[in-house]
């Protein structure tokens, strides 16, 4: 176990792998059955039932949409670009895989004497006895979320087709817009936390001392504008199937169009996850539960309520969603901004 | 800080070859039997009109312009929120002129329009 590698023993190596792969499967299967979820749930909010024929109760459905998607044709059209075509739903896909990479999702935990903390991108060091994570691990979020454009710009234009075009271009200007406001969202939080690591952002939220309750202005901005930035109901418009087909990935089928659709659900879990690591305690909750349950009934909570929100609101039209970003919650995240500095300086 | 940062590159590693390894099985697995209409752009069934590469419109552009400008003084606000409480009112005092200046730019953006869509 002495064995140094790059510095680092071996037992990091073996603990970080089983990190990963936890974490990916994990997220794989909460992506495969939140898609469940969602008609499950929206079905029985419109008084229908849902998937039922697959499995108990529909169980087994995600399953058997995701084995009939890849015996499907796959159409690459005549007139695209080839490799921009086929490189666009790999830009989509890994960004949205990667994100919560930072998230810390548990306190550390002891396996045979080694301290693993429970977050991906973390070492923990015995020397000072604290987690050493990614120092700036709220802007490597906020990269992640901005590539995740590319890969529905790339998607839109090279289809070579209309619809495919027009909803790249919408969903672009409507990813950047919301992306710029919830950016701006989050300063008042780091005001308070003084730090971009989520480790000391989740430490500093002990004891509910959360920043919801401090920030309440910039949690429900950050949250709707992510709701927005992830394209997801009443923020839907570069798929509203009512007048762009199917938007950005009209021309994709098979895989590659479920990774699109993987993609936009990875999202929504990374966007959960942000939410409650930046303003609802992260891991922290009472004790008789381990941490990391408590992350996840909480971002399963979050989850929940996206579902309830697509199932309850209408549609934003383009000229609204673009009036809402720009002239409502630009200027009144800058003004929380300067309201939080100035509250700050005089309570010291 | 290669302990924090190694375990991103290896899960790059693994959605690369998740995503990867799902095109490359799924088009072994597919069926495949292209013909010319299959593989034109899809217009709801008619033939399709024109072509896609058209120019669009302005207001799109206008909009990445004004992202760019105003992401990069969100990125300046980032420094500044985290060291903050260690300024003190010189930060405050500072940090109100940049974002008066920041307001009086957003409002010239409004006036002329750049944020109507009609």
């Amino acid at each position: 176990m002495d064995t140094l590698i790059l510095g680092l023993p071996v037992a990091y190596y073996i603990a970080m792998i089983a990190k990963v792969l936890v974490a990916f499967v994990f997220v794989l299967l909460t992506v495969a059955y939140a898609t469940y979820a969602e008609r499950k749930i929206i079905g029985h909010m419109q008084v229908r039932l849902g998937p039922m024929r697959t499995g108990w109760h529909g169980l087994l459905q995600p399953i058997a949409d995701g084995l009939k998607l890849f015996f499907k044709e796959e159409i690459i059209p005549a007139q695209s670009s080839k490799f921009a075509f086929l490189v666009a739903p790999l830009v989509a896909l890994i960004p949205a895989f990667i994100s919560f990479a930072v998230i810390p999702f548990g306190e550390t935990i002891t396996i045979g004497g080694y301290q693993i903390p429970l977050q991906i991108a973390a070492v923990y060091d015995p020397a000072g006895d604290r987690v050493l994570d990614v120092n700036v691990g709220v802007l490597y979020i906020l990269g992640m979320a901005s590539l995740g454009v590319y890969g529905i710009v790339l998607a839109g234009w090279s289809s070579n087709s209309k619809y495919s075009l027009l909803g790249g271009l919408r969903s672009s200007a409507q990813m950047v817009s919301y992306e710029l406001a919830a950016g701006l969202a989050i300063v008042s939080v780091f005001m308070l936390s003084e730090s971009l690591s989520l480790q000391k952002i989740v430490a500093d939220q002990a004891g509910f001392a959360w920043y919801a309750f401090k920030q309440p202005v910039a949690f429900i901005v950050f949250f709707i504008c992510s709701l927005a930035e992830i394209n997801r109901t009443p923020f839907d418009l570069p798929e509203a199937e009512t007048e762009l087909v199917s938007g950005f990935c009209t021309e994709y089928s098979s895989m590659k169009y479920a990774m699109f659709f993987m993609a936009e659900y990875a999202n929504m879990v990374t966007v959960c996850a942000v939410t409650t690591t930046l303003f609802l305690g992260g891991w922290h909750g009472p004790a008789f539960l381990p941490g990391w349950i408590w992350f996840i009934i909480k971002v399963y909570f979050l989850i929940f309520v996206c579902m309830w929100i697509r199932a309850t609101y209408p549609r934003y039209r383009y000229d609204q969603l673009m009036r809402l970003g720009w002239k409502f919650f630009l200027p009144l995240t800058l003004l929380n901004v300067v309201a939080t500095g100035i509250v700050v300086t005089l309570l010291k | 800080m290669l302990g924090a940062y190694l375990p991103i590159i290896v899960l790059v590693a693994v959605a690369a070859a998740f995503g990867l390894g799902s095109i490359i099985l799924s088009s072994l697995i597919g069926q495949k039997k292209p013909s010319d209409v299959k593989m034109s752009p899809y217009e709801c069934g008619c033939d399709p009109v024109g072509s896609a590469r058209e120019r669009f419109s302005i207001k799109f552009y206008i909009i990445a312009m004004l992202f760019i400008l105003f992401d990069i003084e969100a990125v300046f606000l980032y420094p500044w929120a985290v060291l903050f409480k260690r300024l003190g009112m010189f930060g405050l005092m500072e940090m109100g002129v940049f974002i008066v200046i920041l307001f009086v730019g957003y409002i010239y953006v409004w006036k002329k329009g750049a944020l109507e869509w009609e």
